[in-house]
């Protein structure tokens, strides 16, 4: 039976995937066949389906389970039960309350900071990297003179000096972070400015704009997404690090980062303040990491032959 | 007297490396009429595709320096005009091919929305653009146009991809297509179907052509007129015809003799003496 039925559809299967596929599909067809990929990018969704719906239900003024701001002094530091399945903290405040709304505000700093910072980034990248020459050595000094602060203290100190709030922490991050970005964009457009097709443009009479952004970047789109993917992550990391540090969004806002920095006073006392945050910030990560892996892996060429 | 479309006077190009100053191109006069073909046969490095390349300022300078000369196009300074000038030039008036058809089409598109650009820029008044693309892509011989103008490059064959290539310089309309080595890295039959394929187009649409080549066999029945460049310099310039049949300079016919032939009595191919050219030159 299996064998009447594959060499009566071959004819169709063998076309079907070689006609009209973009490289573009082509890397979304072998990041679909990646379980490690697809177990990452559904844990990404979950994370974004929970961070939205609870911050739509704030907005409106529903919270679920609790009001993650109202105060109960007699249930504090209670540990995981039944009323508070993640126990509550110092203030009584519950933990699932906060930590669920806390994940809005840190996968928006994760996903808005890694905006800002690859359109920075690829196009400081891709205008050094197109005309080279002078351009391009000053640009690339001044990344390296950028990449010479240690990125975490430089934050930090923008933050400190422009004050804690949730934009100012966006910019910043963002404005920090894209050096990576420009090397690596920069990189492409070197080898891909030579290639024939691009000098086929040029004598196509083609403007350079549209020759940087049409004809080069869309070539050099599968870098840009894996470390726009993986810079997610480095984005609520550094959040959660300043949150901890005090120099995050600002009590009594929520972030995964501001729980753990509440908590740690009582660590010994009260684990879940630093656990369940601590796990939501790791999955997380983990989930963005192993997502960008198999971004990857689907981008290479060399893939295709397992 | 048809008026003269191209007129290279006395170009010279040089490049600039770390090891000074190289003349790529020395000294070259090269004028076409409307309508005619030119060949420019040489070795690799004797400056016919720099020479190409310059006829719509596409090298890219600095390194390229363009010492001397001037290169008119329907009586306008190519090395002179601006930039805005230039782009409508560059596809609109002298369009090219370029010899690796497999890397001169972006991976990431499709054949038509490649095509499509072309026409949208320098012909903005076709309504129809898919229908546009059908026609040159049937013109230059793809079997089942409406179909495969949705391929991507990779999807094609060498000699497909280069009539593509061949589609998308003729669907500007340009007065004069600049062919570099259009079929070096195609297999011999493909290269005279592609050759084919040139001549009658040219005559179809009385096209100018510049077929450049290392391969002086090929120039036979498809130009008129040929230019023999040796170390950045014309040795020879004329009739394809005359020059066939009676080389003057000593490395044109050195060149021809190195054409291998079938059935020849000769145990190995020939082969340039350069100790002897150096000397004459």
């Amino acid at each position: 039976m299996t064998t009447t039925a594959s060499t009566a559809s071959s004819a169709e299967v063998a076309d079907l995937p070689l006609l009209l596929e973009s490289p573009g599909r082509r890397m979304w067809r072998r990041f679909c066949k990646n379980p490690v990929g697809v177990t990452a990018s559904i844990v990404i969704g979950l994370f974004f389906a929970v961070a939205l719906v609870t911050g739509i239900c704030s907005l409106l003024g529903v919270y679920f389970p609790y009001n993650p701001n109202t105060t109960e002094l007699t249930q504090k530091l209670m540990p995981p039960s039944a009323a508070h399945w993640l126990g509550t903290d110092n203030l009584g405040r519950d933990v699932l309350s906060r930590l669920l709304n806390g994940s809005y505000i840190s996968l928006t700093v994760g996903f808005v900071a890694v905006a800002v910072s690859l359109f920075i980034g690829v196009t400081v990248g891709a205008i050094s990297g197109y005309f080279g020459g002078w351009i391009d050595n000053i640009i690339m000094r001044v990344v390296d003179a950028i990449l010479c602060f240690p990125s975490f203290f430089l934050i930090l100190t923008a933050v400190a000096l422009l004050g804690p709030n949730i934009m100012n922490i966006i910019v910043v991050i963002g404005l920090v972070s894209w050096t990576g970005t420009a090397r690596l964009v920069r990189a492409e457009f070197l080898t891909l400015r030579e290639t024939e097709y691009v000098r086929a443009a040029k004598a196509l009479g083609i403007r350079t704009p549209g020759i940087i952004f049409r004809h080069i970047l869309p070539n050099a789109a599968a870098p840009i997404i894996v470390t726009a993917v993986v810079g997610i992550p480095d984005a609520i990391l550094t959040e959660a690090g300043l949150s901890f540090l005090g120099f995050g969004v600002q009590p009594p806002q929520a972030t995964w980062g501001n729980i753990i920095s509440d908590g740690k006073t009582y660590l010994l006392d009260a684990w879940w303040l630093i656990v369940f945050p601590g796990m939501a910030i790791f999955i997380a990560a983990l989930a963005f990491y192993l997502a960008g892996d198999a971004l990857r892996q689907a981008a290479e060429s060399r893939s295709e032959r397992k | 007297m048809s008026p003269s479309l191209l007129e290279i006077r006395d170009l010279s190009i040089n490049f600039r490396t770390e090891h000074g100053v190289t003349e790529a191109v020395k000294h070259v006069s090269l004028s076409m009429k409307e309508g005619s073909s030119l060949a420019i046969v040489g070795e690799s490095g004797s400056g016919k595709s720099v020479t190409a390349l310059s006829l719509t300022r596409l090298l890219p300078s600095p390194p390229a320096l363009y010492a001397d000369g001037d290169i008119f196009f329907k009586g306008e300074n190519v090395l002179t005009m601006p930039p805005d000038r230039l782009r409508k030039i560059r596809g609109g008036g002298i369009a090219y091919i370029f010899q690796e058809p497999s890397t001169s089409l972006n991976p990431v598109y499709s054949i038509r929305s490649q095509i499509a650009e072309a026409i949208r820029l320098h012909r903005p008044e076709v309504k129809d653009v898919d229908a546009e693309i059908v026609h040159w892509l049937k013109t230059v011989g793809i079997v089942d146009p409406e179909k495969r103008m949705h391929d991507y490059p990779h999807q094609l064959s060498g000699g497909m991809q280069q009539r593509a290539m061949i589609a998308m310089a003729l669907s500007c309309r340009p007065s004069l297509l600049v062919a570099d080595e259009p079929t070096t890295a195609l297999d011999v039959t493909i290269q005279a179907q592609i050759l084919a394929e040139l001549k009658r187009l040219r005559a179809e649409f009385n096209m100018s052509l510049i077929l450049i080549t290392h391969n002086i066999a090929i120039t036979q029945g498809l130009c008129d007129r040929m230019a023999v460049m040796f170390r950045g310099e014309v040795v020879e310039y004329g009739d394809t015809q005359s020059i066939l049949r009676a080389p003057q300079h000593e490395y044109t016919k050195a060149l021809m003799a190195c054409i291998p032939r079938l059935g020849s009595k000769e145990k190995r191919l020939k082969t340039i003496d350069y100790s002897k050219l150096t000397a004459k030159s």
